[in-house]
């Protein structure tokens, strides 16, 4: 059968790899041919297809996190072109080439993009974020919640942990031991909900710790970046008006 | 800096408007008397040292909370990643604005306090003759374009840390009332520091070389 011959169009990529935890990082180029449609993340699935270098020396196929590939899940956030963001929702047509991918180094690198998200999910733990409704007995159906506060509260729950508006802030860093803005975001979430605000206070003195929510400097790159969208520096705000209300409460209150 | 960062944070949040921002508005209009002539501005500066227990409003209304405000704020400005030239939105490039005026008004007011008020402490020029140590300053063309940048930086640092100051304590919470608050902050900052040109120029009269003939009080 004849070769088919079609113009080769190609991507290129500059994605910086590193090979464990402890080692440096370093640079490959990769040229993968282009269909339509592409984002980040199938350009990736290509590179471990045939994994290349532009210049034809064969390398190890670069390490990613993905699952739900609808920006809902959160794991395969990183820098691309200069900004946090999924690679699943990453086109490859909107992005200007060569397109420079790099892991969210605020985390823990793993290897090449994979990076460790567990110090968010320790976050999540320390404000309490969840609705305790279990006890010894039945407690029955909880108040009802109004569907105005519904509808804003459900913004805040769209939150997937996905780490972007950590990466983005200056204050996240290995210097500070800020929270960051979306287990404060979460803290708003949890407290406004009917059965959650029972332990309203316990989420706040959380806030009032050590690396709480005075770590904000208000550059507000969070709410810019936010993938979902969630007002995040309103939930911060909302939570400063919460914990200055609480901290006067405490101290004039007894 | 104790244990809890929450506090010494706030603390310095608070001590930032109360009593270093009150000050700072009091200064700027002690100032701007000086426009109205050297005999205004020694017949202020004569107010303010009659004011009861000066001394204690220095030590305990100014230097303690600025050098609290300064210090801890360098701690502050210094732990930063700023990230600008990634994310270049506007809040961000203020947030390094407020650190960077931050640091030139530490310098420039641990300078300024060198040249006036620790002279005076040390009897080398006296209260009534602070007009003519101005006079001396801004003369200087270097002097000047330093004394120029100091009060740009401090108006700014001051006004843009109102504007956060306000989101810090859930005051203005909502992105509309931010953005308002933006305006008017910057419009303030452009006012204040008008005051503070028009205040240097002042102090370049010749009638400030020599101490004015003062009113009866």
């Amino acid at each position: 059968m004849a070769e088919v011959q079609t113009a080769s169009k190609t991507v290129k990529f500059i994605v910086t790899r590193q090979d464990n935890p402890e080692s440096a990082p370093y640079k490959e180029e990769f040229e993968i041919p282009y269909r339509p449609n592409m984002n980040v993340i199938s350009a990736l699935m290509e590179v471990q297809r045939n994994p290349k270098k532009s210049d034809g020396q064969d390398t190890t196929p670069v390490c990613w996190e993905s699952n739900c590939l609808e920006e809902v899940c959160g794991a395969c956030s990183m820098v691309i072109n200069g900004k946090a963001r999924q690679a699943c929702s990453a086109l490859i047509d909107k992005l200007e080439q060569p397109i420079r991918v790099e892991p969210m180094r605020t985390f823990p690198v793993v290897r090449d993009l994979v990076i460790d998200r567990t110090r968010m999910f320790n976050a999540l733990k320390k404000v309490k974020a969840w609705i305790p409704i279990d006890g010894t007995y039945d407690l029955g159906p909880g108040p009802r919640m109004a569907e105005s506060k519904r509808q804003w509260a459900y913004e805040l729950s769209k939150c997937m942990t996905c780490g972007v508006c950590l990466e983005v802030c200056p204050n996240v860093n290995d210097k500070t031991s800020f929270i960051g803005p979306a287990a404060i975001s979460q803290v708003r979430l949890f407290n406004s909900h009917p059965t959650g605000e029972m332990n309203k206070d316990d989420r706040l003195d959380t806030l009032m710790e050590d690396g709480g929510i005075e770590g904000c400097g208000n550059s507000q790159n969070c709410v810019r970046s936010c993938p979902k969208g969630i007002p995040l520096t309103t939930s911060i705000a909302e939570m400063n008006k919460d914990t200055t209300k609480h901290l006067f409460k405490k101290w004039l209150g007894r | 800096m104790g244990k809890n960062s929450y506090f010494n944070r706030k603390l310095h949040s608070l001590l930032g408007v109360i009593p270093v921002g009150f000050f700072l508005i009091e200064h700027l209009l002690t100032n701007f008397e000086a426009t109205k002539g050297p005999a205004a501005f020694v017949d202020q500066i004569n107010w303010l040292n009659s004011l009861p227990l000066v001394l204690l409003l220095e030590i305990f209304g100014i230097w303690i909370p600025l050098l609290y405000h300064a210090i801890y704020g360098l701690y502050v400005a210094f732990t930063a990643r700023n990230n600008v030239s990634q994310y270049g939105y506007f809040r961000n490039q203020m947030f390094l604005w407020q650190r960077i005026t931050g640091v030139l008004t530490f310098l420039f007011v641990a300078w300024h306090f060198f040249e006036t008020r620790f002279q005076v402490a040390i009897g080398n020029v006296e209260h009534e003759r602070l007009g003519q140590t101005m006079h001396d300053i801004v003369t200087d063309p270097v002097l000047l374009t330093v004394y120029v940048i100091g009060v740009l930086a401090a108006s700014f640092h001051f006004t843009n840390g109102m504007w956060s100051f306000l989101v810090s304590w859930g005051i203005t919470v909502g992105p509309r009332a931010q953005r308002i608050s933006s305006i008017v902050w910057m419009v303030l900052f452009v006012a204040m520091a008008a005051m503070f040109i028009a205040s240097l120029v002042a102090f370049m009269d010749p009638q400030f070389q020599e101490l004015p003939v003062l009113s009866e009080n």
